[in-house]
């Protein structure tokens, strides 16, 4: 067990602690299209997102190791240098680049199995923010079993032509571009009929309807193709290998959907709040069935923080068995979550159930809005029950449930 | 940066494992839990005694191997893991952690030594200072102590225990003097002793260094209670193990019934309350002595989180093996009541995460 470092990330540390303090303060002159992303602080310098990401780019904080070529920072990956990045930006509460699918699950895709043409055509614009995706997977009826999509691809001399229907399309409104999962081989068996394709948003034949949900705020969409015609080469792998695509990049969205970190900045803010809050003039940390709450959730978390230093260090020092650990990081930590933000609200009690912008309301009104937005990370991206049964059968080796003739 | 265990530590553990697994057989452990074989207990420790487990963390300069904590609880792990059924905790890690941080260099050269040699095994009995139950509490004052101290840890064939009054202080006494009576106290647990001592007029040695701090008990109260949560984490993974085990043998309805999610969940559900607890744990006891700031709030977390997921995993993996999880003949109960003394021993997890609370402050 060794927790330090070494001295050469000492200095990168300074470095980083340098360019929080000069960015202190800085605001955004747009909006976010993520729900949780940061909306800047104030008394400092005025930018665009896009302008930030690109100073992000320049300075090897974010895209580290995409290729200059495609508009990354073309260094080594570094692990560390990530964590240190992560950990000063959260201390200074510097806003860190932008996500969204197309950063987090488009590029590592195209960076392992794009074209030169598509790594040319998409990778920069996306990082630095020009280009916002969309992701065409889930269906009507195609949502825990996703491989029965049937939005149907065929190909007609040059051109893919499209018919469809996709749902919980997140930022679709907004979106340039789409990838999306599509059925091009009527004949195959299910996992192997899919293609992998990329579907320019303005397109004819597209049409994007809002899906208001429970939060009221985030948006999803339904998104429906009439007749879409894409060119033929706007396909990730080959004919038939989308499904295998598909999954390169699900398992980059499970690991980063709720970070121990940022849980435990929350529960920071959970007890700060309940030292200044008061329930019959007493602080609510003084009552105790609601103090041994938090501290249960925050055990928990704690012991997800180590748990993540541990995968973290199995990334440095390959070897080490965490199959089963990387498995269990999206059911866990998106349960948390919602634990976390539901225990806020119970402190609270009726002031919990203040929201949008009432008189009264705490911290925004955040505590209410994510508790029902973690319930949604709870379903989508693989649900809590798919989850368990991933770790059941991949993890613990137990026999699956015998299938259906013809499912 | 490295977060996991040593090749060394790994070996060391294997080895405990290794040696549990063909001499705490679920049979001797039902002999050992109905008395009738009487030295096989001893036989074991001192197996366990040939592999070194007494001199972990005496230093060297003492005639141990000066390692550190996260060494034992890779040790203790096993012991849960394999329902070691000797003393661990008591005699190999909160003396020694006692004795290091409270005795006097007269005192350390006095009793480490003598720990690593197997000339000297302490019980330790500090249930007072972490929370005094009716008619218990230990005074000190003319050299003697007085009193009553309740469960005391691994008094079995100990020469010497350890006692602490509500204060903090700790002090040596004699376990075969005439002044002292050791009740056997009847848990649930049978693999491991648990009792009461009465003091009258008993001759005491006060460890210096406890006289006006109470960080030397804290830490010795720490690294039990991370060896606690080693061993629940050991006795969990059996568990689930065997509860896996048996969802893939056992058929009703003509299948497995790990595949039905009914019981398949209940498995995931255990592994992923477990996973994390290992890293909690492991950092818990790096902390302990590279990071003694965090120390205490660690240690308390480590205990309080463990207790909780292991009491847990101890009724779903019971329940996955239905009407059989139930009876003596499978003895999966031993490793279900283990986990439940853990749980309360060294304070229950509401005690102690309250002193979690109050520690990061």
């Amino acid at each position: 067990m060794d927790l330090e470092y070494g001295p050469e990330y000492q200095d990168f540390t300074k470095e980083v602690q340098n360019f929080c303090k000069k960015y202190k303060g800085l605001s955004f002159t747009d909006r976010s299209n993520n729900p949780l992303g940061s909306s800047g602080g104030s008394g400092g310098p005025k930018m665009s997102r896009s302008e930030w990401q690109k100073i992000l780019i320049e300075k090897g904080y974010f895209a580290r190791s995409v290729p200059k070529e495609y508009g990354g920072y073309g260094g080594e990956a570094d692990i560390l240098k990530s964590r240190i990045i992560a950990a000063e930006f959260s201390k200074a509460k510097t806003p860190v680049a932008m996500g969204g699918q197309g950063i987090d699950m488009l590029v590592p895709t195209l960076l392992e199995m794009g074209t030169e043409e598509q790594k040319q055509a998409f990778i920069k614009s996306t990082l630095h923010g020009e280009m916002i995706w969309c992701q065409g997977y889930s269906e009507p009826n195609a949502g825990s079993d996703l491989a029965s999509l049937q939005t149907k691809g065929e190909l007609v001399g040059d051109e893919w032509v499209i018919n469809g229907q996709k749902i919980w399309t997140s930022t679709a409104q907004y979106s340039q571009m789409c990838f999306c999962l599509v059925r091009t081989e009527p004949n195959a068996p299910k996992h192997a009929g899919i293609s992998y394709l990329l579907i320019p948003m303005d397109t004819p034949g597209i049409e994007v309807r809002p899906l208001v949900d429970m939060t009221l705020k985030a948006g999803f969409n339904e998104v429906f193709f009439t007749d879409v015609k894409i060119p033929a080469s706007n396909i990730v792998g080959k004919r038939g290998e989308g499904w295998a695509v598909a999954n390169a990049t699900l398992g980059h969205e499970r690991g980063s959907l709720a970070p121990p970190d940022a849980t435990m900045n929350r529960v920071n803010m959970l007890m700060h709040l309940m030292k200044e809050e008061t329930l019959d003039e007493k602080p609510l940390i003084e009552h105790p069935i609601y103090r041994d709450r938090l501290m249960q959730i925050q055990g928990k978390v704690l012991a997800q923080q180590s748990h993540a230093l541990r995968l973290l260090s199995a990334k440095l020092n390959p070897g080490a068995d965490v199959k089963l650990g990387k498995m269990i990081q999206k059911l866990t930590g998106t349960e948390l979550r919602h634990e976390l933000e539901g225990l806020a609200i119970d402190v609270m009690g009726e002031i919990g159930t203040l929201y949008e912008d009432s008189p009264h309301l705490k911290n925004e009104g955040t505590w209410q809005f994510i508790y029902m937005y973690f319930l949604g990370l709870i379903i989508g991206g693989g649900t809590s029950q798919i989850q368990k049964n991933i770790i059941a059968e991949r993890g613990l080796g137990l026999p699956k449930e015998p299938k259906i003739e013809g499912a | 940066m490295y977060f996991g265990l040593s090749e060394e530590q790994s070996f060391f553990q294997d080895n405990v494992k290794k040696y549990l697994g063909e001499h705490a057989t679920i049979d001797n452990i039902k002999h050992i839990a109905s008395g009738d074989k009487k030295n096989l207990s001893a036989e074991i420790h001192q197996g366990l005694l040939n592999l070194g487990i007494n001199g972990l963390l005496i230093p060297e300069e003492f005639g141990g191997l000066g390692l550190d904590l996260l060494f034992a609880a890779v040790v203790s792990e096993a012991l849960g893991g394999g329902i070691g059924p000797t003393p661990f905790i008591a005699p190999y890690v909160m003396a020694p952690t006692a004795i290091i941080h409270a005795g006097s260099k007269i005192q350390q050269e006095n009793y480490l030594p003598k720990i690593a040699a197997n000339e000297y095994r302490f019980g330790v009995g500090f249930s007072e200072f972490i929370g005094k139950r009716n008619d218990a509490g230990i005074t000190f004052s003319d050299s003697a102590l007085n009193g009553r101290a309740m469960f005391v840890l691994d008094t079995n064939n100990a020469t010497h225990l350890l006692l602490a009054n509500e204060k903090g202080q700790i002090f040596v006494v004699d376990a075969k003097s005439a002044n002292i009576e050791i009740v056997n106290l009847i848990t649930v647990d049978k693999t491991r002793h648990y009792s009461e001592v009465i003091c009258k007029n008993l001759d005491a040695e006060l460890l210096e260094n406890s006289s006006f701090s109470i960080d030397p008990i804290n830490q010795a109260i720490d690294a039990g209670r991370i060896m606690l949560a080693a061993d629940s984490i050991g006795a969990s993974q059996t568990m689930i193990n065997k509860a896996v085990d048996y969802a893939k043998e056992r058929k009703q309805f003509g299948r497995a019934i790990g595949s039905f999610q009914a019981v398949k969940h209940m498995c995931a559900e255990m592994a992923a309350d477990l996973e994390p607890c290992y890293a909690l744990v492991w950092h818990a006891a790096h902390c302990h002595n590279h990071s003694p700031d965090e120390s205490k709030f660690m240690a308390c977390h480590a205990k309080a989180h463990v207790s909780e997921m292991s009491k847990s995993i101890a009724k779903k993996a019971t329940e996955v093996h239905g009407g059989m999880g139930f009876t003596d003949l499978l003895g999966l109960h031993y490793w279900f009541k283990r986990i439940g003394l853990n749980r309360q021993i060294l304070g229950s997890p509401e005690l102690v995460r309250e002193e979690a609370y109050r520690a990061q402050l």
